[in-house]
C-alpha cells in the first residue's frame, strides 16, 4: 500500500529493526491502533537481526533510516528554460514538523527536542526526569542514535515508554522519522513527549521536528567557548541546561563566560544548572518544564 | 553533514518540478544558501553529486548564491550586518541582534532542458 501521509521513501533508517519503507501503511497515531504496522514483506530487511532486541512494546519499537531517496525519470522537453522554484530546502521536513505539532497541539502534549554533544549526560537527566516526573504526568521518549538501542532500553529501564530509531548514516533526527515515532508510541493526551536527538550539535539545529522548544544540554566537562563554536544550536534553543555542575569544584569551568557566550548567540536563552547525579537544580528544571506544558494546554484551549 | 539531507531535500524539489513542469534534464540548480545558515558549500556541492546520480539532475550545475547576513539592533534601531550568529552590532556593540536575514536555505530556479 502507498504511503498516505508522506509517501516516504527510506532504507537503512529502522524503527526497533524495521526498516521504513515505502510501502507501509501510516495508522492514525493516539487512535486504537497501538502498531505501526508494514505491509512489506519484501526486499531490503538487513535489519531483521536487530528485531530480536525489541522490547517493551509490541509492535517493535525501533526504527532505522539512512538511504538515498527514490529516483524519478520524467521525458519531456529538449529546450533549455529557466524554472523559478522559490522553494525552502527543508519545505518537506517542515511539513511533517506541522503536521506532528498539530498532532501533539491537540492533544496538549508537549514535546522537548534534547540537542547536545555525545555524553553531555542527556539520557541519565532524561531518565532522572522520567523517574522524578512520570508519578504525575505520563512520559515517552523518541531516542535518537546513529546505531545501537543502548539508550532506549535505559530510557525503558526508568519506567517511561521509549522508541529507538536509528538513523544509520544520519546525524540528526528529522521531522518524518519523528512522526512515524509518535505513531508507534502512541504517546497519552496530555503527556510529555522526549526526543533525545543524536548526540551532534551541529545538524540537528536545522531541523523543526514539530517540538515546542529545543532544549540544549551543555555539561561543565566540556569548553565555555562551545556556544561560540556551534551557535546555531544555541539560536534555536528556547533552553541551555548546564549539567554535571556536581563537578565544578574540580574544574576550571567558567559558568559565567558560558553563559554570556550563549546570550550572545541567543540573548532570549533561558540557561538552568543542573546535576541529573546529585539533583541540584533539578526542581527548576521541572518547574520550566511544568510552565512549558501549561502554555500547551493554553494554547490548545484558546484553538478549542 | 546535514548536507547529504539538504541535497536529498534539493533532489526532492527537482524531482517535484520535473514531474510537474515534465522536464526531461536539469542543467543547473540555482541555490540561495544564507551566511548564517550552517551549511558547507563544498560538502553540498560534493553531496549533490553524489545524490543526483542516475536521476534527472545528473550533472547538473551546482550554482551557490550567498546570501549575507543581516540582523536588526534592537538598541540602535536599525538593520545592521552580521557574518556570524555571536557577533556584536558593529554600530553599538550589543548582543540584542535579531536575525532577519541570511538564514535561508531555497531552491531559487532551474535551468531545465
Amino acid at each position: 500500500m502507498m504511503c498516505t501521509v508522506c509517501g516516504c521513501a527510506s532504507g537503512e533508517v529502522t524503527v526497533e529493526g524495521q526498516t521504513l519503507d515505502r510501502d507501509h501503511q501510516h495508522d492514525e497515531p493516539g487512535g486504537d491502533h497501538s502498531h505501526h504496522h508494514h505491509d512489506h514483506d519484501h526486499h531490503h530487511h538487513k535489519h531483521d537481526s536487530e528485531s530480536t532486541h525489541v522490547s517493551g512494546l509490541d509492535h517493535g519499537d525501533h526504527h532505522h533510516y539512512g538511504q538515498g531517496p527514490a529516483r524519478a525519470h520524467v521525458p519531456g522537453l529538449t529546450q533549455a528554460k529557466m524554472v523559478q522554484i522559490e522553494t525552502d530546502i527543508l519545505s518537506k521536513n517542515d511539513q511533517y514538523a506541522d503536521a506532528n505539532r498539530h498532532f501533539l497541539g491537540h492533544r496538549e502534549i508537549l514535546a522537548l527536542n534534547f540537542v547536545s554533544s555525545p555524553g553531555s549526560g542527556k539520557t541519565t537527566l532524561l531518565s532522572r526526569t522520567i523517574t522524578d516526573l512520570q508519578g504525575d504526568v505520563p512520559v515517552c521518549v523518541v531516542e535518537g542514535d546513529q546505531q545501537t538501542s543502548n539508550d532506549a532500553e535505559r530510557i525503558r529501564a526508568s519506567g517511561a515508554r521509549a522508541l529507538q530509531v536509528n538513523t544509520g548514516k544520519g546525524c540528526h533526527l528529522d521531522a518524518h522519522m519523528v512522526g512515524h515515532a509518535m505513531e508507534a508510541l502512541a504517546p497519552d493526551d496530555q503527556s510529555l513527549m522526549f526526543i533525545e536527538n543524536v548526540g551532534n550539535l551541529v545538524c540537528p539545529a536545522a531541523f523543526d521536528l514539530g517540538e515546542h522548544h529545543k532544549v540544549v544540554i551543555l555539561s561543565v566537562t566540556e569548553g565555555e567557548d562551545k556556544p561560540l563554536k556551534y551557535p546555531d544550536i544555541f539560536a534555536a534553543s528556547d533552553l541551555m541546561v548546564l549539567n554535571k555542575v556536581d563537578l565544578l569544584p574540580y574544574l576550571s569551568f567558567d559558568v559565567e563566560a558560558c553563559i554570556a557566550n550563549a546570550r550572545r548567540v541567543n540573548p532570549d536563552i533561558q540557561v538552568l544548572q543542573v546535576s541529573a547525579t546529585s539533583g541540584e537544580g533539578m526542581d527548576e528544571f521541572y518547574a520550566w518544564i511544568s510552565e512549558a506544558h501549561q502554555r500547551v494546554s493554553d494554547g490548545a484551549a484558546v484553538c478549542a | 553533514m546535514h548536507e547529504m539531507a539538504l541535497s536529498e531535500g534539493v533532489l526532492q524539489i527537482v524531482q517535484d518540478s520535473a514531474a510537474r513542469e515534465g522536464f526531461s534534464r536539469v542543467k543547473s540548480v540555482w541555490l540561495e544558501i544564507g551566511a548564517l545558515a550552517g551549511v558547507d558549500p563544498e560538502a553540498m556541492r560534493f553531496t549533490f553529486d553524489a545524490v543526483t546520480r542516475g536521476t534527472v539532475a545528473e550533472q547538473a550545475t551546482l550554482e551557490i548564491v550567498d546570501v549575507p547576513g543581516k540582523a536588526w539592533c534592537m538598541q540602535c534601531g536599525t538593520h545592521v550586518a552580521v557574518r556570524q550568529r555571536f557577533d556584536a552590532c558593529p554600530k553599538c556593540g550589543s548582543y540584542q541582534l535579531q536575525v532577519v536575514e541570511g538564514d535561508e536555505m531555497k531552491v531559487k530556479e532551474l535551468e531545465v532542458e
